[in-house]
């Protein structure tokens, strides 16, 4: 039995576990729903208001973008706030203690992760479906290029949020991370489109992967004509490929290194003195 | 054959700060250390060395015939970390817990060690057999810390560390984990290293006790070998005509003889201690830190 290829599985089967956990966990399950109702509430509120210069619904153009906010936020913020957490309370040293169990912890978080972000998704799209109408669905190319944002999101995402937490000094201080990438929405065009924004505002906010992720959700699900809205009167397909493209090479590239040097410094005494310190606090 | 432990010299620097000046220590195969010391003599730090957990500033260290510096995973299989759990997999349940962390060593299962331990077996060895199917949130202190001795040794290691292992054991979970250190280091022939402020703990498991102080191993020997160095220090209690007395004598033997000779039988509940554990670590302790006040201060005149 290759020890490598033993642990891939026990990644695996570890992050379906934790996935299967957090479903039936009942605090997990009302922030889910929380957080899914309280964008639905915002969309039904915005239902008959009209995208400026259109005759379409700015609630189901909101409800298409929040898809890729899922994606941003559950690559990012889940990702980087459980791996702080975990290395905070042990769990990252437990792994580390076990043959190749850092590679099995993370492949593990990575499922994790992802299943969560899907089940985002595919609840906001559905309940969205139901409610309201106007989404381009009937296209192939439409779940076509669904896959292909959802699946280089997670990888523009995940090991960026990986780096971040790793980063994090503590899983409070990680919380401050879900308040950036609140601030960060706001200029991503999510809730507005962005060309009704300051310049400067356009630009930073098209650095970031969440623009980008918003963007191609928008060209999956909204009519063509849609396009007309968006920066260059175009869904730039080419530039979306490119842009989280660079990000989930740079995380990729990042990640092992930033992992490995977090992974070095954990100790039991480490463990012990942020527990005693987080002991304090309370 | 050689030793599971072999450390020379072993020095660590934090800053400007000496926490360890040339500790050496063996162990061979089957062998329980007890590492005795007080508050920041650097147990934790030694035992983090050899855990390969923390990188030494100088010496030779040897465990279980590899630098733990550049362990790999399959040196790694062969270890075992009791940690201190906090809060860490909530969520999961004992059993699938274990399970699951067991499944990391099978590859590394030899003719003489079948890896990992077999899970049910496992539980009723640290005995959480009645709990194994509850969720790791809902177990008592003590509970969680046998879950942790279990964790420790799921891949049946060849040497096992134990960093205070039983801080928070109520008497009866004391006494089960003794008999499973005993059942460890009998049966399984697992080489264990532990710390503990416990000396009753101590004598009572260790084979041999090193006294950790000042950044040196200043005693290394079993606890009878150690208490006959300090022979001198008996303790010798009597009652003569319904009053007691109590005497620390040299020669112990000796002034008893002349005890008797002088009383005769008007000497009753006669009691001869020799110097305990305690008494005897006490004493190394001290001597230890007035020798290093001493050089301290020698260096500053």
């Amino acid at each position: 039995m290759n020890p490598t290829w033993n642990a891939v599985r026990a990644g695996l089967s570890r992050g379906w576990i934790e996935y299967r956990q957090s479903l039936t966990t009942p605090s997990d399950l009302f922030t889910i729903l929380l957080v899914t109702g309280g964008f639905l509430a915002a969309m039904i509120l915005t239902r008959n208001t009209h995208v400026p210069g259109t005759h379409f619904s700015l609630g189901t153009t909101m409800l298409v973008s929040v898809l890729g906010l899922n994606i941003g936020v559950n690559g990012l913020a889940t990702m980087g706030g459980l791996l702080a957490a975990e290395r905070e309370d042990g769990t990252l040293l437990r792994a580390k203690a076990i043959p190749n169990g850092m590679l099995g912890y993370l492949l593990g978080k990575v499922v994790n992760v992802s299943g969560q972000m899907v089940l985002a998704v595919g609840t906001t799209l559905i309940a969205g479906t139901l409610l309201f109408g106007g989404l381009a669905i009937g296209r192939p190319g439409a779940w076509l290029t669904l896959i292909w944002v959802l699946v280089l999101g997670l990888l523009a995402t995940l090991p960026l949020g990986a780096v971040l937490g790793s980063l994090f000094p503590s899983a409070r201080s990680a919380g401050l991370m879900t308040l950036v990438l609140g601030g960060l929405a706001a200029i991503s065009g999510i809730f507005y489109p962005i060309t009704h924004l300051p310049a400067f505002l356009q630009w930073i906010g098209q650095v970031f992967p969440m623009y980008w992720l918003a963007l191609g959700m928008r060209s999956a699900l909204l009519p063509n004509a849609m396009a007309a809205v968006e920066i260059g009167h175009s869904w730039r397909h080419l530039a979306t490929f490119g842009v989280l493209s660079a990000w989930a090479a740079a995380g990729l590239v990042l990640a092992p290194v930033v992992l490995r040097r977090m992974a070095r410094r954990e100790s039991g005494s480490n463990v012990a003195a942020r527990r005693e310190k987080a002991m304090q606090r309370i | 054959m050689s030793d599971v432990l072999d450390v020379r010299d072993l020095r660590m620097r934090y800053g400007k700060t000496d926490v360890l000046r040339g500790v050496n220590l063996a162990a061979r195969r089957g062998e329980v250390l007890a590492l005795l010391g007080p508050n920041g003599a650097g147990k934790t730090t030694t035992i983090e060395i050899l855990e390969g957990f923390r990188m030494r500033s100088a010496g030779e260290v040897s465990v279980l015939g590899t630098d733990p510096a550049h362990g790999g995973e399959a040196w790694r299989a062969r270890t075992g970390v009791v940690l201190q759990s906090w809060r860490d997999h909530a969520k999961w349940k004992v059993r699938e817990l274990l399970i699951h962390l067991g499944r990391y060593y099978a590859p590394y299962s030899t003719a003489d060690v079948k890896r990992p331990w077999d899970v049910d077996d496992l539980i009723e060895t640290v005995g959480l057999t009645e709990h194994a199917r509850k969720r790791v949130r809902n177990l008592s202190g003590g509970q969680r810390r046998r879950l942790d001795v279990a964790i420790g040794i799921v891949g049946r290691p060849e040497l096992l560390f134990l960093d205070e292992p039983t801080a928070g054991f109520d008497p009866e979970a004391r006494r089960d984990f003794h008999d499973l250190v005993h059942r460890l280091s009998d049966r399984e022939e697992t080489t264990i290293l532990l710390t503990t402020h416990d000396l009753d703990e101590a004598e009572r498991l260790a084979d041999r006790i090193l006294i950790l102080s000042g950044g040196t191993i200043i005693a290394d020997g079993s606890a009878d070998e150690l208490s006959r160095r300090m022979s001198g220090q008996s303790e010798v209690r009597w009652s003569r005509d319904g009053q007691r007395f109590v005497h620390a004598a040299d020669n112990a033997t000796a002034f008893v003889r002349d005890l008797f000779r002088q009383y005769g039988e008007s000497v009753e509940d006669l009691e001869v201690r020799r110097a305990s554990l305690e008494d005897t670590y006490m004493t190394l302790v001290r001597q230890a830190e007035h020798s290093v006040a001493r050089r301290l201060t020698a260096v500053a005149a």
